[in-house]
């Protein structure tokens, strides 16, 4: 894919329109915890079949931003948004849209490997068969854990708990279940940061190869992991007319291609926060 | 260290010195009439007073059971989906003030729910069911099961909510995001994940419930009876102790004796309830992080 395609993509205006590259979209969303302004004005574009990186310094608003998408943000009392997030064109707060159907074709893997506290085997088949899954299980489960680059180190023990799994393994365990559920998109907030290096390696190696059927978003702290994943990067600050009080805002200031973010960015505030001035 | 260590030995040793009281006067009990075990729990005539003295105590082993098993049935589930409510439904405003409400029934004296059974619930039960053609005794079975089962609610809803908020959010979030309803992350991901606890609060409350003394013998009276109508009076074991206690049984005489024999029949009951508990957490408790 181009440069130029991917700009396009990103630039291009929300709407169903027929072959729309982007799959999720937001318009001048904002978000308040209470009476504090967490998010300001949010107009991005996720491309589809892409992995879009969003990085920024802590508490600008990154894992705001990703809960809104599945909605996750409706289980956290006092959460309000206002603006549009579109998927696939449509209003995902519209009346009627059900927040539930919504979470299982928006899968979300979280900073922390959560495992349910059930065999293997169960952690993966759990999210389908709650969704009614009808199909062989066993087939499923395999796939999954084949998919998340887990199936050769588990293949052996499917019915031992998912807690005596490493770190890495719980976190690709995760990523597995996500997976059986069959999302279109996969929100990924900071996958890696409890991860070893040789565990990031191939949950990002696993990232490559999903994209090709999922769309990924990826909050990340890592730069160097930013860059070498992701197709987009949107690169979050804290606004600066906020600071100071006690509330802290966060904004988009620069989303492109990832190359571009990195080698010309065209805000300063994104040079300063790559190159380590900020955050 | 020394002072803790101390506490912990004074535990020990009162627990110890109890079993060895209740043990020694049981095997008393069983020299002086010369019954066997057997008789003694399986035994349907229950005679302290008759020439020879009769200690069957299935009677009372019944009727602990008939108020056991009915107070459960109510206290169990109301408690059970009163912790999964106020845990995962309930506004954090109404919990704030539900909860602690709940833990007041706790609070209230038992001889208040004995007496409340006899004023309140036994008329209201005459007064529903005897049109219905069903005789009512004034001291009946059902009252005491009813009493007793509001009395052990909060036991199990509060202990039962404390561990299910104990699991940690993480474990929600996965399930949600996985498209779940809030119904299947209650039902089957916090209740699965606190379920030990659960069960322990349900051994805890039908242990409470066989123990309970002062409600049942006001609400159920002191009448041994094997019988399956739960509007008739019964006798529970610790109301026979009451009943032998209060009245007047010369020390060391055979009526005396038995009731350390039925108080160490009440205590291998509590100790297997105990036993089976820890077998059923060991088999079946889902470990989180
Ligand atoms: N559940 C919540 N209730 C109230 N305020 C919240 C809640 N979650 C987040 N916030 C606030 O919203 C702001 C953004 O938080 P968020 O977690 O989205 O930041 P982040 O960019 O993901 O940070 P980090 O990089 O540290 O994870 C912060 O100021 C935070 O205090
Ligand atoms: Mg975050």
């Amino acid at each position: 894919m181009s440069v130029s395609e991917t700009v396009a993509a990103a630039a291009a205006p929300a709407g169903p329109s027929p072959g729309d590259p982007s799959i999720l979209t937001t318009e001048q969303l904002s978000v308040w915890y209470g009476t504090s302004l967490a998010l300001k004005e949010i107009t991005i574009a996720i491309p589809r079949n892409r992995i879009t990186a969003m990085i920024g310094p802590s508490g600008c608003g990154k894992s705001t931003l990703l809960r809104c998408f599945n909605r996750m943000n409706d289980l956290v009392a006092g959460a309000r948004m206002e603006g549009r997030i579109t998927f696939d064109g449509d209003d995902i707060a519209a009346q009627g849209v059900d927040a539930v159907a919504l979470r299982r074709r928006i899968g979300m893997v979280f900073q922390k490997p959560n495992p349910f506290p059930k065999s293997i085997y169960q952690n993966v088949a759990w999210g389908a068969r709650i969704n009614g899954y009808k199909g062989d299980m066993d087939d499923l489960v395999e796939k999954s854990l084949r998919r998340a680059a887990l199936w050769d180190e588990v293949k052996g023990k499917l019915h031992r708990s998912g807690l005596e799994l490493s770190g890495g393994q719980q976190q690709r365990l995760c990523i597995a279940r996500t997976l059986a559920v069959e999302p279109e998109v996969i929100l990924m907030d900071e996958p890696c940061s409890a991860l070893d290096p040789i565990s990031t390696a191939r949950v990002e190696d696993l990232m490559d190869d999903l994209k090709a059927d999922y769309t990924i978003v990826i909050v990340t702290h890592n730069m160097q992991q930013a860059r070498r994943v992701s197709d987009m990067t949107a690169c979050m600050m804290l606004d600066e007319a906020s600071n100071g009080n006690t509330q802290r805002t966060g904004i988009v200031v620069e989303f492109s291609p990832t190359e571009i973010l990195f080698t010309k960015p065209n805000d300063p505030r994104t040079e300063a926060y790559i190159t380590g001035r900020i955050g | 260290m020394a002072f803790l260590f101390g506490c912990a030995a004074i535990t020990v040793i009162t627990t110890a010195g109890i079993v060895l009281v209740l043990g020694s006067e049981t095997i008393h009990f069983f020299r002086a009439t010369g019954e066997s075990i057997l008789e003694f729990i399986c035994g349907t005539q229950l005679e302290p007073e008759a020439v020879p003295p009769r200690f069957g105590i299935l009677p009372l082993i019944w009727g602990t059971m008939l108020i056991a098993i009915g107070s459960s049935l109510i206290a169990l589930p109301i408690g059970l989906l009163s912790a999964i409510y106020l845990s995962e439904y309930a506004p954090r405003k109404l919990r704030a003030v539900l909860k602690p409400t709940l833990e007041l029934l706790a609070g209230i004296p038992t001889i208040v729910y004995g007496y409340l059974a006899l004023l309140l619930v036994t008329p209201a039960l005459k007064g529903i069911l005897e049109p219905i053609g069903l005789q009512v005794e004034t001291f009946n079975a059902l009252s005491a099961c009813i009493v007793v089962g509001v009395m052990i609610i909060p036991m199990v809803s509060s202990l039962s909510e404390d561990v299910l908020s104990a699991v940690p959010r993480g474990l929600r979030e996965a399930a949600y995001g996985l498209g779940a309803t809030k119904f299947e992350v209650s039902t089957r991901i916090v209740l699965p994940a606190g379920l030990s606890g659960v069960v322990s609060s349900f051994i805890l409350a039908i242990s409470r419930a066989i123990g309970e003394t002062m409600a049942v013998v006001l609400a159920a009276g002191l009448r041994p009876q094997l019988t399956f109508n739960p509007l008739t009076s019964i006798e529970t074991m610790t109301a026979y102790i009451v009943g032998v206690t209060s009245g007047e049984a010369s020390a060391g005489s055979p009526e005396y004796l038995s009731l350390f024999a039925v108080g160490m029949a009440l205590f291998v009951i509590t100790l297997t309830l105990n036993v089976i508990s820890g077998f059923v957490l060991r088999r079946y408790r889902e470990v989180y992080q």
